[in-house]
């Protein structure tokens, strides 16, 4: 092999030749309902310039943050209370299947019809679908708490607050990491049915309102632009913490 | 002589539910015995025998026993509940003793550094005092202050949980079985930094072991504990000084002597 021990290498042929697919496919289709890379590009450079772009990725992303923050602080309560009291957990678990069952699409419309078309309703509506997940994935890790830990934190009459943060965090940090990673994924996707439903911003009013002007160049451009944001999330951000609170493993 | 009383246990009865053996075990019964502040008790009975259930009782892990157990620094009983449902009342923590617990495993944070593991059970004061440098130094783990635990060995492991429960400058000591499973070079070199350490602070001192040589080398009085259900059925004190149990041949004839004169800790092992 020609890139063997060059993984850049390889992306970037792996990227490269995506590109041609997408071209080849472009020039073989009605250019309109399937636009080939180059205009694509233009199309979002020109929104950019505008600064039309940006602003509506804010506005998406704030919203996803807001959910985000709102649902893992919410789902991690509840997650650590019923993986530590059996009765409870034993109550609350119908609860949380239906819940967990219940399609985003129905949330939101609830939400909306409940608190009418604002903000609050939507960040809520995301942050409710997200919850019962948190709920499960906190739970499973609140079960394994080490009992050992907790009794030494009693006999050295350590405060509640340090060992929220010193003993339960760390060991619940590996489902909290997987259920921030699951969490993002879900929770932009939402975000953007949220918009296209009811608000007047965002990449997901701005995804409806190409859709009736059939303008599947800025879907592409909006797309791709969204996906870049993610990755440079979860590069920028959540790898490093990762990386950090794994530290101490061998 | 007028010395306060600082521990004072009056445990009738502690029994669990078993599944295996259908119904309850009576882990512990007319457990009573007190100590002065300053002694070294060491508790020395056959495994099983709730010598770890004792100790949970003892420092308030597990509140569900009939009996009493005062922690006090002055004399203060009359709180005899029957029941588990008044063991805030027969654990009251004002006026507590400090504890400082050795656990049989190190129980350390993986996730924390040896100092930090140290710095968790610390006020600032404390902290600010450099008593922490001091440890570290007596127990030869300065180098390892930014080391994780799992890069220690498990004698290493054992200090930092030893100089941890030291940190806090304890009123009372309790250790379960912390030297087990070590060589013999790290436990008579571990058992010296405890004594060390009790001579100079002066704590009182609860050590269980089911090792008779042990016992007999560090305690200044020892109480015999009977299999299950767990209940002392020796309480004397080991009259042999300091200085004479770190001579072999002396030791080894007062732990021969000791054994025949009471042959109730025979059964032991």
């Amino acid at each position: 092999m020609v890139f063997r021990g060059s993984s850049f290498g390889v992306s970037l042929l792996s990227f490269v030749s995506l590109l041609a697919i997408w071209y080849l496919v472009a020039l073989w289709v009605d250019s309109r309902i399937f636009p080939p890379p180059l205009t694509v590009l233009k199309v979002l450079l020109e929104s950019i310039a505008q600064g039309e772009l940006q602003f509506h990725i804010g506005q998406t992303l704030m919203r996803v943050v807001t959910s985000f923050v709102l649902a893992m602080t919410v789902g991690i309560g509840i997650g650590i209370v019923l993986g530590i009291s059996k009765s409870l957990d034993r109550f609350f678990d119908s609860w949380l299947t239906l819940f967990l069952n219940i399609p985003a699409l129905v949330t939101i419309i609830l939400c909306y019809v409940w608190l009418g078309l604002f903000e609050t309703a939507a960040i809520l509506a995301v942050a409710i679908n997200k919850i019962p997940n948190v709920i499960i994935t906190i739970r499973e890790g609140a079960r394994a708490l080490e009992r050992d830990y907790f009794e030494m934190a009693h006999s050295f009459r350590l405060s509640r607050t340090v060992v929220l943060r010193q003993i339960i965090l760390p060991q619940l940090s590996p489902y909290l990491m997987a259920t921030t990673r699951s969490g993002l994924a879900l929770i932009w996707k939402i975000v953007l049915v949220v918009e296209l439903l009811g608000r007047s911003n965002g990449v997901g009013f701005q995804l409806h309102l190409f859709f009736q002007l059939f303008d599947i160049a800025s879907i592409f451009a909006y797309t791709l632009a969204f996906v870049l944001v993610i990755q440079v999330l979860e590069y920028g951000l959540l790898q490093p913490i990762e990386r950090r609170i794994s530290r101490w493993r061998r | 002589m007028a010395t306060l009383m600082q521990l004072q246990v009056d445990i009738q009865r502690k029994i669990f539910l078993s599944f295996e053996e259908s119904g309850q075990v009576v882990a512990l019964e007319n457990v009573r015995f007190a100590a002065d502040a300053g002694e070294f008790l060491c508790i020395l009975g056959p495994s099983g025998c709730g010598k770890t259930t004792l100790l949970n009782i003892i420092t308030g892990l597990d509140p569900h026993f009939e009996g009493a157990v005062s922690l006090e620094a002055s004399i203060d009983t009359g709180t005899c509940g029957q029941d588990a449902h008044d063991s805030k009342k027969k654990h009251s923590r004002e006026n507590e003793l400090r504890i400082g617990f050795v656990f049989q495993n190190p129980r350390l944070l993986p996730w924390r550094t040896v100092e930090e593991n140290l710095r968790l059970v610390l006020s600032t004061e404390q902290i600010q005092s450099g008593i922490i440098d001091e440890l570290l130094a007596s127990a030869e783990l300065e180098a390892f202050r930014n080391t994780y635990p799992s890069q220690l060995s498990i004698g290493m492991q054992r200090r930092v949980s030893l100089i941890r429960a030291f940190s806090i400058q304890p009123d009372l000591l309790v250790m379960d079985e912390p030297f087990v499973s070590l060589d013999k070079r790290m436990e008579d070199k571990l058992h010296q930094v405890l004594l060390d350490y009790w001579q100079t602070r002066n704590p009182s001192v609860l050590f269980v072991t089911h090792q008779i040589n042990e016992a007999l080398k560090l305690a200044s009085r020892l109480l015999v504990f009977s299999s299950r259900p767990g209940t002392i059925i020796l309480d004397i004190p080991v009259e042999l000084s300091y200085p004479d149990r770190n001579t072999p041949e002396v030791f080894r004839a007062f732990v021969t002597k000791f054994s025949e004169e009471n042959p109730g800790i025979r059964q032991i092992h």
